[in-house]
């Protein structure tokens, strides 16, 4: 027979009924009740789990930013994989285009019997035109498409089991270290694209702020509720954090809404755990895919004349962080924000258009 | 199933490992949505067995056998173990085969399950619409209540479960099954699952494609229907209270797997297959209604060169189609007003004329009558005129008379 027992002793009964509410005596509509004895239902989260392991799951991300300020090799280092061929090969040149392309490549990663078919989509040319009027177009285009995919798949009448998803579920935008506030270029782009996609700005190539720059942020210094910067978390570096802070200051002028964003917080714990990461908006990250040995240690790191600036460490910079958003804590965030909000009103835009 | 795609290696930990937990802490957070239909004859036990598996309680009024006919009945309740939040709903067949005239005993059962979809398809549909916080109704399983009489299924049963199979999984259950003997049991679950069969009734199979649940499934499988009891009383067996019902002769434990299939049911139900019986709804019989819908609304599967038409395609041609019947008919209504209008006009042209005509008449008679009228007066004018002589003739010759005679004579002459 089975080995399913119910009156184990090892599956322990429910939690004490603190459950549900009162008794029920009204013989219709919702009631509560309180639970005697082991039913079951939580088995169904394993039943869960064991399917999502068995379809997989999918993951779309945008690389969008000037050539030279890392993309390529911040991917590599996020999926510890050779993820984008460009940066293995630094010595070759490859030319710069003359308009923004998009080059999207797609890899299957697998780690704990967990499947995932990620697809990095990248944008050369992206701000290195010297006219760069409307380089966001393409961009838009691209994300638009994808939507639009998704919906024809939606809409047809005998429908695929599970449609293919290429929708973008997040940009990651890189802001250069140097320069006072955001560019025009930045503003414009962040701006047009929080509201189609997920932004998550990050601060590229940080370990090149200089002397001057630092003591210049120290300046801009976000007031408001939360009070002076000694009361937020103690930043690893404070000329990365007056960077930091400056740049929400000007996210916050120009009302632009990046990832998390505020709107979509379903409830306090959400709130709080979201608070506390957009008070460290943007990661001022660096991005390496060498290893080198520290203090016995075999570390990721980027080796320069100074000393090694190792990926992992908190203390030197901000990549912990945007893993764990991007990947440990926030992917199936990052991805239900997609299809429950933007591709929403990318659908109610497109039907409405076509009734008119 | 890799599509062709480079399979990447992993230098270290990534964090993959978290992708199902956050993908459950979400469905966590929302609650899960389950529906239970549960069909079967009035009496048979359907509340008490829903009592036993999910331990609620409610006062149900107990039915009777005389409603008009079949009514169907839905409760929800929330049920929480440990951080799980379960939205079940139930919905009980009322009166089931109660009726003398019961041909029509299972329409309202399909009308239900229909209305269900049909609301999930509207959502769908909708421009502004919020499926992630949509309150799913459609029901993901029916428990078919079967009567122990031993023998076969009654023609009631195959008939309504032939017509519900390709809208709900079914799971056919043997009801107050402790009135069946040990023997007696094997015979009556073979002779009912080889009718099922006979008669091309699909009822739900349990998934064995994975290899985690497929040996369970299997085995569990082969004890189809199963044979339950259920009881709201415990009764002190041991040292235990256990759930159970007391005979003069013993007592049946329903949560011994030697008396009843009580507890295989729970594990197939709840334990194993609760998220697979979602799935199935949504991705097999909500698309097979979504899709009859659409070709009854007019949408056809297949486009002109054999390509699958997607919706909106279909929409166009069809509004195009409609677009000309709509012209068409303007056409049509427009002559037949012009039509009327002309007959209209005819007809008061045609009276028109008649009272011209009427009018002339009118007139002429008119004209005779003055003529006529004058006549005479002139005639009696000039009677007039000849009285007023003589009567002034007579007057003269009076006064030449009245020298030579008395006066009475003149009234005789007036008269």
């Amino acid at each position: 027979g089975s080995s399913l027992e119910p009156e184990e002793p090892s599956m322990e009964p429910p939690a004490v009924p603190e459950e549900e509410e009162m008794p029920v005596t009204a013989p219709s509509g919702q009631e509560g009740c309180q639970l005697f004895g082991y039913v079951g239902i939580e088995a169904v989260l394993d039943q869960m789990k064991i399917k999502t392991m068995k379809t997989g799951f999918e993951f779309n991300i945008m690389v969008v930013g000037q050539s030279g300020l890392g993309k390529s090799t911040m991917v590599n280092t996020l999926f510890k994989s050779k993820v984008s061929r460009k940066a293995s090969q630094p010595g070759q040149e490859e030319p710069i285009p003359k308009t923004v392309q998009l080059q999207s490549v797609t890899h299957v990663i697998e780690e704990k019997g967990v499947k995932m078919k990620l697809t990095v989509t990248d944008t050369p040319g992206f701000g290195d035109q010297i006219n760069n009027e409307n380089c966001w177009d393409p961009i838009i285009k691209y994300i638009n498409e994808q939507y639009e995919r998704y919906l024809r798949e939606e809409i047809l009448i005998t429908r695929k089991r599970k449609i293919p998803d290429t929708r973008v579920h997040g940009c990651v935008y890189f802001v250069p270290p140097t320069g006072h506030w955001l560019r025009p270029l930045d503003l414009e782009f962040m701006r047009r694209l929080s509201k189609i996609v997920n932004v998550v700005p990050v601060i590229a190539k940080a370990d090149t702020l200089t002397l001057e720059e630092r003591a210049e942020f120290k300046q801009r210094v976000r007031a408001g509720p939360q009070g002076a910067p000694e009361m937020l978390c103690v930043p690893p570096r404070p000329q990365l954090k007056s960077r930091t802070l400056q740049i929400q200051e000007d996210l916050k002028t120009h009302a632009i809404s990046v990832y998390p964003q505020e709107d979509f917080d379903q409830d306090p714990e959400d709130r709080l755990l979201n608070d506390r990461i957009r008070e460290k908006i943007p990661f001022a990250v660096v991005g390496a895919d060498q290893e080198h040995q520290v203090n016995g240690k075999r570390v990721l790191g980027r080796k320069t004349k100074w000393g090694i600036i190792e990926v992992e460490n908190p203390a030197h910079c901000e990549f912990p962080l945007l893993r764990d958003l991007l990947i440990r804590s926030h992917l199936q965030d990052l991805k239900d924000i997609t299809h429950n909000v933007h591709y929403e009103s990318y659908r109610v835009r497109r039907l409405n258009e076509s009734n008119q | 199933q890799n599509d062709g795609y480079r399979t990447l290696s992993l230098s270290e930990n990534v964090g993959l490992g978290s992708l199902p937990d956050q993908l459950v802490k979400k469905s966590t957070k929302q609650g899960f949505y389950f529906n239970v239909l549960c069909v079967g004859e009035t009496g048979i036990g359907k509340s008490t067995l829903i009592k036993s598996l999910f331990n609620i309680n409610f006062d149900d009024p107990v039915s009777m056998h005389f409603l008009p006919n079949m009514q169907l009945r839905a409760q929800t309740y929330e049920l929480q173990e440990s951080n799980v939040l379960l939205k079940l709903t139930i919905v009980n067949t009322v009166g089931f085969g109660d009726q003398i005239k019961r041909q029509d005993s299972y329409q309202p059962i399909v009308d239900y399950i229909d209305a269900q979809f049909e609301a999930y398809f509207q959502e769908e549909l909708k421009i502004e619409r919020s499926l992630f916080s949509y309150h799913d109704t459609r029901i993901h399983v029916c428990l078919y209540f079967i009567p122990p009489t031993g023998h076969s299924l009654k023609s009631l049963d195959l008939l309504t479960m032939k017509i519900l199979d390709s809208k709900v999984n079914i799971i056919p259950i043997i009801g107050k099954a402790d009135s069946i003997t040990k023997t007696e049991l094997p015979k009556f679950k073979n002779k009912i699952m080889s009718e099922l069969v006979s008669n091309g009734v699909q009822i739900y199979q349990f998934p064995t494609d994975d290899e985690t649940v497929s040996e369970i499934n299997t085995y569990m499988g082969g004890h189809l229907p199963f044979a339950v009891v259920g009881s709201t009383e415990e009764v002190m067996i041991g040292n235990k209270m256990v759930r159970a019902r007391q005979y003069p002769w013993g007592i049946v434990q329903v949560e011994d797997e030697n008396h009843c299939d009580f507890v295989k049911l729970r594990e197939m139900l709840i334990c194993t297959n609760m998220e697979d019986l979602r799935e199935q709804t949504h991705a097999r019989h909500y698309e097979l209604y979504r899709r009859c819908r659409l070709e009854e609304m007019g949408f056809r599967v297949i486009g002109p060169e054999n390509k699958p038409v997607s919706l909106q395609e279909a929409y166009e041609a069809m509004r195009h189609k409609l677009d000309l019947e709509k012209q068409r008919k303007e056409e049509q209504l427009t002559q037949q007003f012009m039509q009327r209008v002309k007959e209209k006009e005819i007809m008061l042209k045609q009276a028109e004329q008649q009272i011209q005509t009427q009018f002339k008449h009118c007139m002429l008679m008119y004209q005779e009558e003055k003529m006529k009228l004058e006549r005479r007066k002139n005639a009696l004018e000039y009677e007039i005129a000849m009285f007023i002589e003589k009567k002034a003739n007579a007057e003269l010759l009076q006064s030449q008379a009245s020298v030579s005679t008395p006066g009475f004579s003149l009234e005789r002459d007036n008269e």
